[in-house]
């Protein structure tokens, strides 16, 4: 699909194709959640699921078609430190919602 | 930094202080159109930047231009967004949920326009310099900080936006 062509910045290089394919998985994925909140068709938690759901899943769309990550050994470092910083930012954001909702119920 | 103010964002969003909610404020169909400029402004880039792997710098210029149009559009119509609802009464110092609503919307915005000011960089050093090696470089490295701001923009709507209105 991409040829992991290397340059000087450690970042592979696109077709039309892949661009177009990222694009088009990108408007479904936000036209789903957009469409499902201002019908208000589900429930209030099936929105909220639906909304991560798509999130994540258009973010995994745009890393792998827009920024040409994936499995091979030349984007092996590349995912390994974007998967860390995930760890992070979930560890971050996580644990201060965590921690100010219990402030807040304790208070 | 991002995740910081989305932490923020996320502990704060219920602190209305008696003051306007994201129900009342938030227009889904202007989020939407933000949204929409964003993306095809992220795949414009991206088919500039087919262009310039084949060495085609008027694909390339092209691909720039209209990259940097669309973002314009988008920091337009977000400004139009903010000076309506300060215009409104609901500033950042209206409640803690407009203060972090504000920080982490306007830090996006910024750097967005930061994006942009580099487009027009890039396309002068094209014309200037040609397509030698480290204007490419450049071009790859403002390429991930483009597709990114994208990235943080799918959080945004979906964390402020849209569960903001729900």
């Amino acid at each position: 699909m991409n040829q992991t062509h290397q340059n000087n910045a450690g970042a592979g290089s696109g077709s039309i194709k892949s661009y177009t394919t990222g694009f088009i998985l990108s408007l479904v994925l936000t036209a789903i959640p957009f469409f499902l909140v201002m019908n208000g068709t589900l429930s209030h938690s099936g929105t909220v699921f639906c909304i991560f759901a798509t999130a994540v899943l258009q973010i995994f769309v745009q890393l792998h078609y827009f920024l040409h990550l994936d499995t091979s050994s030349a984007m092996y470092w590349n995912l390994m430190s974007l998967l860390f910083t995930f760890f992070i930012i979930f560890l971050f954001v996580g644990g201060s919602i965590w921690i100010m909702h219990s402030m807040h119920y304790r208070m | 930094m991002f995740s910081g103010l989305f932490a923020t964002y996320v502990v704060m969003a219920h602190n209305y202080a008696g003051g306007p909610t994201g129900k009342e404020l938030f227009n889904l169909t202007d989020a939407l159109m933000e949204t929409m400029l964003l993306l095809f402004s992220s795949v414009a880039f991206g088919l500039g930047m087919v262009g310039m792997h084949k060495g085609n710098k008027r694909m390339l210029l092209a691909g720039l231009a209209a990259a940097l149009l669309l973002g314009l559009g988008f920091v337009t119509m977000e400004a139009l967004e903010f000076s309506h609802m300060i215009s409104q009464g609901a500033g950042p110092q209206r409640s803690g949920f407009l203060s972090a609503f504000f920080t982490l919307v306007g830090t996006h915005g910024l750097h967005v326009s930061f994006g942009i000011l580099w487009m027009v960089v890039m396309m002068g050093q094209i014309a200037t310099k040609g397509l030698t090696g480290p204007v490419q470089a450049r071009l790859v490295r403002l390429g991930m900080f483009w597709h990114f701001l994208d990235i943080v923009w799918i959080c945004l709507f979906s964390i402020v936006y849209l569960m903001g209105v729900l």
